[in-house]
């Protein structure tokens, strides 16, 4: 099995509306929407969820009145600030504190230090995931709940469920689309994919959040390969992206020119190959037979590499 | 007063409206800074091009065991909600990546065996750009906790009458991170469907944490869909105080670098009527403090 994540370092460049193309022209996959803190992937491939669950993901600490005496050292402990005077009237001596369940990382220092053995961890369901039929195969999505943290945890998650799935219905390619950022919930998206697409923007923010989210596919181990999405803005930049580019080593694969037909599509609920045959389409179009060949590629390479080892393995010792 | 810029979806437009703004105000005499609170793609220097006047690292203080002391009782990771910390018979061993510093393990130790030593997660930068105050965090690349670089952002702030901070885009715990203490919301947004199912996402943040809001509608076109989208917009219940036209010049100032009010005028009157509301804003503030 395959799996191909879309990122893009800045946000805006056009991950999702190229995921959903893919999507389109790959016929059977499975597509997972790791952009959870703001999913949108959902708008375009029509889905019809055929399964879902809550998402349990971190805990959340919690003071029973009852028990509390209002001594304060919870507040003293945290470092995270979220204890709080309740409704903020100083003057209360007692039974004066509550948590704010924006600020509780779950660490549970207050639990494992409050003298009155008042304050317990309670699991959080942090939102739902979804699992959905879809134009050409599958979605695995979920909606994160606002201001929860966990969304790494989540994206882990889809992309385990997702995995297994695919593995029993015989299906071998997983598509993700990932968030922006370089932080927790793309380090999970990337975590042993086979290939990263990253999709950007000629503009000075595009090739500075490409170099960051680049750099950080190749401590990875994650092989990367380029798109240059909205080209004709600015063809200088394109160049240099592409310089970039090449010198870390991720293979420029080409561009997407700035076509009105792409936010056409997105407003008609569609992807952009489903509904147009303009310029926008027809790149897509190559882009999604460069990528194919790249993975079988990587794939055979993976493949030689298995069947070095499987001989060292079996040879006398 | 603390304004943060923001948006749910990526790309709409935070940066471009979070300089220009800064640069307006700036230019109406007003004592500004910007602080790049997007610590994992942070893009404000591009366009700003700062003079760094000081810089230095942000640390995140992490446990740090001592072998001497320790006798691997494994009381540490026991307490350890998040599997940053694996007790061993003859080792243990720390993770730092995976430490929220929360200080859990060294209240645990019976062997006051931990002590907390600062590890770099990233860079922090203060300068100027002409009479704009800038700060700025970089998060540094594989380090997947930006919540400590944001608040080293957020301590750095320098006094001003107006503090512009350029969020990240989502509706995670770095946006929460930003919008903490924070006296109002400006969201930027879009007229499509993912720029209004994310601003729906992040204005139900905003009213969980109980803070004012106001639009700015980025790149609208005189079109029966963005009609459309604008009476949606008037349901969501948030004044937009500005509407800027999609100008294919402005996007281009921007790839090239430039701070677009700077140097498109058409842009800078749209985006005046903001700057006039900020400035009122500031005055009603300073005049209530009086009384």
């Amino acid at each position: 099995m395959k799996e191909l994540v879309v990122i893009s370092g800045k946000g805006g460049t056009g991950k999702t509306s190229l995921t959903a193309s893919l999507a389109v022209l790959s016929d059977r996959c499975v597509v997972i929407d790791c952009d959870v803190d703001a999913p949108d992937l959902h708008l375009l491939l029509e889905p019809h969820t055929i399964a879902q669950q809550p998402f349990v993901g971190g805990r959340k600490a919690y003071i029973r009145e009852s028990a509390c005496q209002g001594c304060g050292r919870c507040r003293q402990l945290c470092r995270f600030g979220a204890i709080r005077l309740k409704n903020d009237v100083v003057q209360m001596v007692t039974a004066g504190f509550a948590v704010d369940p924006l600020a509780c990382e779950g660490c549970g220092v207050c639990v494992d230090h409050c003298p009155q053995e008042a304050i317990e961890l309670r699991p959080q369901i942090n939102g739902r995931w979804y699992v959905s039929r879809c134009k050409r195969g599958y979605l695995f999505h979920a909606s994160l709940d606002v201001g929860s943290e966990n969304s790494g945890k989540l994206v882990t998650h889809l992309r385990r469920s997702a995995s297994e799935f695919a593995r029993k219905e015989g299906l071998t390619l997983l598509l993700t689309d990932g968030p922006p950022g370089i932080g927790c919930p793309v380090i999970a998206s990337l975590t042993g994919a086979s290939l990263a697409l990253i999709v950007t923007e000629p503009t000075v923010s595009g090739l500075h959040d490409f170099e960051r989210v680049l750099h950080l596919c190749l401590q990875l181990g994650v092989p990367a390969l380029t798109v240059v999405n909205k080209a004709d803005l600015n063809l200088q930049m394109v160049e240099r992206i592409a310089q970039s580019s090449v010198r870390c080593g991720a293979k420029f694969l080409g561009t997407i020119p700035f076509d009105p037909d792409v936010v056409r599509a997105e407003i008609a609920g569609r992807s952009v190959v489903e509904v147009s045959d303009g310029p926008a389409s027809r790149s897509v179009k190559a882009i999604y037979s460069a990528i194919m060949e790249r993975l079988a590629q990587s794939l055979d390479a993976h493949q030689s590499e298995l069947v070095s080892i499987n001989v060292k393995q079996g040879s006398p010792n | 007063m603390k304004i943060v810029i923001a948006s749910g979806k990526g790309g709409t437009g935070k940066t471009t409206v979070a300089t220009s703004l800064a640069f307006l105000d700036a230019a109406n005499g007003m004592n500004v800074t910007y602080a790049d609170c997007d610590v994992e793609e942070p893009d404000g220097h591009l366009f700003l091009r700062p003079v760094i006047e000081w810089e230095r690292p942000i640390e995140k203080p992490v446990p740090v065991i001592d072998s001497r002391r320790c006798n691997h009782c494994g009381r540490c990771s026991q307490v350890c909600r998040f599997g940053a910390i694996v007790s061993l018979p003859q080792r243990t061993v720390v993770f730092s990546e995976l430490c929220h510093a929360c200080g859990g393990c060294q209240l645990a130790c019976p062997a006051q065996a931990i002590q907390e030593r600062p590890r770099p997660i990233g860079i922090l930068r203060v300068g100027r750009a002409g009479r704009i105050h800038f700060v700025g965090g970089t998060l540094q690349i594989g380090e997947a906790m930006s919540p400590p670089a944001i608040r080293a952002v957020k301590e750095a702030l320098p006094q001003s009458d107006l503090i512009l901070l350029d969020a990240p885009p989502g509706t995670g715990c770095p946006v929460v991170e930003t919008l903490r203490g924070a006296d109002m919301v400006l969201f930027v947004t879009e007229p499509t469907p993912f720029g209004w199912h994310d601003l729906q996402m992040a204005i139900r943040l905003v009213r969980t944490m109980e803070l004012p809001a106001a639009i700015v509608a980025n790149r609208v076109r005189a079109t029966t869909e963005d009609n459309r989208w604008r009476q949606r917009l008037i349901s969501a219940d948030i004044p937009v105080w500005a509407e800027l036209t999609e100008n294919r010049a402005v996007a281009e100032a921007y790839s090239r670098g430039e701070i677009v009010a700077q140097v498109i005028p058409e842009f800078a009157k749209e985006l005046n009527c903001v700057m006039e509301r900020l400035k009122a804003s500031i005055n009603e503030r300073a005049c209530g403090h009086q009384r």
